[in-house]
Parts: C-alpha cells; structure tokens; sequence
C-alpha cells in the first residue's frame, strides 16, 4: 500500500502525497479557528500533534467544548479551513473515505430503512460489490449481537441497539480507521458497560485502529491502549497515558488496582489541565 | 426566516399516523356520531314538516335525498361528478409534481432560490382564487382552464413543505453522507427526499382540500359541466334540494380522497413515529 498524506485543504478536496508514514492517522501542527456568523472566531484547536499508530484503540477525553469533536470531524474530512497536516493513509482520495468509519454519538439511522439496508449505506455509496456486502452486513449485525432483526426499522429498536447497528453500519467496508464520537454517550450506565466489552471483543476480532471520544474516564482506561488529554479551549494535548492493563479485559479489569490507579492519574491530568486555563 | 413566513400562511405540522390507537373508545365513537348524525336529520324532518318551511328555503333530508337519487338516475350527477372529479385528480396531480420539484430546485440550488423565492412569497399571499377569471379568459370554459386553477391553488403548499422538509435535514444524516464521499444527488436521493416526506405530505394534504375548492370556484366564474355548474344552474332554479344533494356529493368526494390519501401516506410513512 502506498502512502498518501494531505496538506491544508478543504473538507472533500483531494488529498496530496507526502512522504510516507507508519502510523494510520498522523495530525502535525493542527490547528482550527471556527469563524461564526456574527465574526466572532473561536480558538477550537491548538497545535495538535498526534499520532494514531496502527491497530491501536485510542481513547480520547477532555472538557466539554475542547475541540474534541473538531478533531474527528477532521480526521474524517468533514471540516476543511484548519491549519497543519494530516495524514491518513490510501492510495487515492476515495480510498482514503474507504479507510474510514465513523460512529457519531447520534446512531444517525435512516428511518425509512431497515436495519439491514442502513447497515449497506456505506456499501450502497462507496458502490461496493452488492452480493458480498450484504454476507458482510449479515455477519457485522450478528457480531452486534443483533441477528434476526435485519428486517426491521429502527423505530423498532432501543436506543443501545440503535448505536450498535451505527457501528456495524460504520464497520461495513471494512475501513481500517474507525472513528468514534462518544458513541455511548446517550446510553445507561449499565447499558455502556455491556457495549464496552462488546466492542472490545469487535476491535479485537477486527484489529481495527480505533479512535474513540468520550466523556467517561474510567471508559477510555478501560478500552484504550492508549489515553489522550485534551485542554479546555483552545484544545491541546496535554498528555498521552499508555494503559499497560492485560488484554482481554472484562468487567474485573474495572476493580483492579492498577485501573484505579490510572483514573486517578487522568483525573488529576483534566484537573491540571483546567486549572491551566483558569489561571491564564 | 422568510420561509417560515410563508410556510406559516398555509401550512399544517406533518401528521403522525395514529396506529396504536385504542379499538374500544373507536368503535363507541363512531356509534355516538352515526347516532348523533340520525337524531340531527330527524329533528331537520320534523322540523321542516311542523313549521312548513317551503323547499326553496331548507328543503327536508327526505327531499334531498330524493333529489340525489334522481339526479344519480338520471346521469346527470355521474357526468358532471366526473368532470369535478378530473379536474381535481389532474390539478391535484401536476400541483404536486411540479411542487416538488420547484421546491426540491429552490432547496438544492442556491441561485434558483435568490431568483424564484420572493416570488414565491409574494404570490403566496395573492389570493390564488382572484386569477381564475383571467385563466378562464385565457384557457376557455372547458376542463383545461379548471385544471390550471387547480393546480395553482393546490402548488403553494406543496411547494412550500417541500422546500421546509428539504432544509430540516439534519447535519448528523448529511454528514454520513458527505464522509462516504457521496454527490449531491445521491445524497438528496438517499436521504434529504425520504427526509422531507412527512412535510411534503402534510402539504399534499392542504392540498387536496385546496383542490376542491379550486376546482368548484373555477366552476363559478365560468365553465359548462361540473358541480359547481350544477350548484349555479340549481341556485337559478331556486333547487336548494339539488344544491344539498350536490354537497353531499362533494363531501364524499373528498372523504374519498382524503381516504385515498391517508392510505398511501399510511404506507410510505410507516416508519414517522
Ligand atoms: N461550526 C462551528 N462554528 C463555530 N464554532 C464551532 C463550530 N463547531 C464547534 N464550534 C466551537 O468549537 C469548540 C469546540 O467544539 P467541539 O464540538 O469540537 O467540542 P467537543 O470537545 O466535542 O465538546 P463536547 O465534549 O461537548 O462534545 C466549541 O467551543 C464550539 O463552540
Ligand atoms: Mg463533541
């Protein structure tokens, strides 16, 4: 495979090469300024620098309001007019799309269609081979756990339910970079915890690079090889934790000593990172 | 901003369907008008007889049902039934075919919406039904002119729900869209359309009601044949009998269609909830 990089651009515009990398996302010196319409700007990111190795589950969590969102909205190229380079990696602009799932914290289901058929939109777009992506859909909805409900419609569905045909949808051209905005954000406590290790067990079934958002601490500890802290406004990164816990981890992983002990550390990171900006 | 205000003038919030409603408070609903509906029409009978209120004044429901059943026999109801009934089927039909697509244009081009939008909200609050005689002029007494009423009437509400339930997408589906790298008319296809549906419905539903009216006060200004010609030549005669039997055929007419309607809209809008 080939190794295509972009530079400044705008969402959608084609990606040049640049010299090639390893890692599956590389962010250098990324930064954006929201223009809003009154002519306010507002500092979203800072100087990013970041790297998403291969295969790798990266939980990121910061402040609400820090540019987390923007971050991802970059990487997936739906937010053009920042500053910095990123890199992904693919042979042609279109391949790149391919190389890309995203999750968004909304399931996004289209109503008017069942499961099975909003699971295939990424197929049906990217114009994929039909007859093999409607097994791979079948087999994705069974890895979700939900195989007899393909011809369904999402009113139909809970809310948790929803979100995990989201990421059987986001995982259906098989892309090699899933990206995750808080896709638990809107479940029950119990009902996130249950999805955790479900996508533990997809991510290593998979062995997907994921990059994952959320608000929940001891969620990026317990998922995460990695830990990124993000600032509040404008968002940088104040720390990379490694979470050296044995895989696979499960529901005892989350009373262990040594998770605690990486709680606390993150949780004094946020605080650091917020008292930061209160002092400036 | 302008768009609400237009959209305000005409417009109804699109319907959900009412599936899981409870079957026993409907079955004694319909009893309890059907019952209502008889004791009204007896007290009408009783009334017209006791004081002798003549015909042409308020003519009994036997009278108007009399009325009905020689007017059916006779043809002459089927004949002009179906000239009403063409005109607004056909008025109805062009109305929402090019309200879509005049709407889907608007919403999807930037440059169609600077040219034809303060068009569009000029004419939205023009009384449609005050051009009819000017088409009358220009299109003749026939069914051709009525169908042009119609479809001007019926067009603004359709095309102003389009336009809305193009623009109410939300950034969540369009973005997926735009993440695949999807164009602007698959994306319109696969999402912004189906997106739009329950407000393009709740405009065909004014519209079908405006369609009516089109159609029978098209009729008045000038035609030869249809209902509302019927309704003018009975008024003539002093028939108010045959004028209330003509009502009742109208009434029907759109219980009909809006049976029709809320069929289709049943199926293709299944999932609204
Ligand atoms: N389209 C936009 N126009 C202007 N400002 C924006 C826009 N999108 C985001 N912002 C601003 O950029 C900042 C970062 O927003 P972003 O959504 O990335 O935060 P976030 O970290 O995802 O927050 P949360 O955790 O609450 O989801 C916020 O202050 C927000 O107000
Ligand atoms: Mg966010």
């Amino acid at each position: 495979m080939s190794l295509v990089a972009s530079y400044p651009r705008r969402a959608g515009q084609p990606y040049v090469p640049d010299r090639p990398f390893q890692e599956a996302v590389r962010l250098r010196a990324v930064s954006k300024i929201y223009e809003t319409e009154s002519g306010e700007t507002v500092h979203a990111l800072s100087n990013i620098n970041l790297d998403v190795r291969s295969g790798e589950f990266l939980s990121v969590i910061g402040a609400s309001g820090c540019g987390k969102t923007t971050l991802l909205r970059i990487i997936a190229g739906l937010e053009g007019g920042y500053d910095g380079e990123l890199s992904l990696r693919g042979d042609s602009a279109s391949q790149v799309r391919r190389n890309v799932g995203i999750v968004f914290q909304d399931s996004n289901l289209l109503p008017w269609r069942n499961i099975l058929q909003n699971v295939l939109l990424p197929a049906q777009v990217l114009r994929l081979d039909r007859r093999a992506s409607i097994e791979r859909a079948h087999e994705l909805i069974e890895l979700v756990g939900l195989k007899g409900f393909e011809h369904k419609y999402p009113y139909e569905l809970s809310g948790g339910m929803r979100q995990r045909i989201s990421i059987a949808r986001a995982l259906v051209h098989d892309p090699a970079v899933l990206l995750m905005d808080e896709p638990f954000g809107a479940l029950d406590a119990l009902t996130r915890e249950v999805m955790n290790v479900e996508v533990l067990k997809i991510w290593e079934a998979t062995n997907k690079t994921v990059f994952m958002i959320t608000h929940s601490i001891s969620e990026a500890v317990f998922m995460g090889d990695r830990v990124v802290v993000m600032s509040p406004r404008p968002g940088r990164v104040v720390a990379e934790v490694d979470i050296a816990l044995p895989r696979p981890r499960n529901i005892e992983t989350l009373s262990g000593e040594a998770f605690a002990a990486y709680t606390g550390q993150l949780r004094r990171l946020l605080d650091i990172g917020s008292s930061r900006k209160e002092g400036a | 901003m302008q768009i609400e205000q237009a959209q305000s003038a005409t417009i109804a919030a699109p319907t959900r369907s009412r599936k899981n409603r409870p079957i026993r408070p409907f079955v004694s609903d319909t009893a309890i008008s059907v019952l209502g509906f008889l004791a009204l029409v007896s007290i009408w009978e009783g009334a017209v007889s006791a004081f002798q209120v003549p015909d042409f004044v308020l003519p009994a429901p036997s009278a108007i049902v009399t009325s009905l059943f020689q007017g059916l026999a006779s043809g002459v109801f089927v004949r002009n039934f179906l000239v009403t009934g063409f005109q607004t089927v056909a008025g109805f039909l062009v109305a929402a075919l090019v309200g879509t697509a005049l709407g889907a244009l608007v919403a999807q081009f930037a440059i169609v919406e600077r040219v034809v939008y303060p068009w569009l909200v000029a004419l939205q609050t023009l009384p449609k039904i005050a051009i009819a005689p000017l088409i009358i002029i220009w299109a003749g007494y026939g069914i051709g002119s009525k169908v042009i009423i119609v479809a001007l009437v019926a067009i603004f509400p359709v095309l102003v729900n389009t336009i809305m339930g193009l623009k109410s997408c939300d950034r969540g589906k369009l973005d997926l869209m735009r993440s695949l790298g999807a164009g602007r008319w698959e994306t319109f296809r696969v999402v912004q359309l189906p997106n739009a549906l329950p407000f393009i419905f709740a405009g065909l539903n004014v519209a079908i009601v405006m369609a009516i009216l089109g159609s029978i006060v098209g009729e008045f200004v000038g035609s030869k044949s249809g209902l509302g010609n019927l309704i003018l030549e009975a008024n003539f005669q002093f028939d108010v009998a045959r004028i209330f039997a003509v009502l009742v055929l109208l009434g029907l007419f759109g219980v009909l269609l809006s049976q029709i309607m809320g069929f289709v809209q049943r199926r293709l809008l299944f999932w609204n909830k």
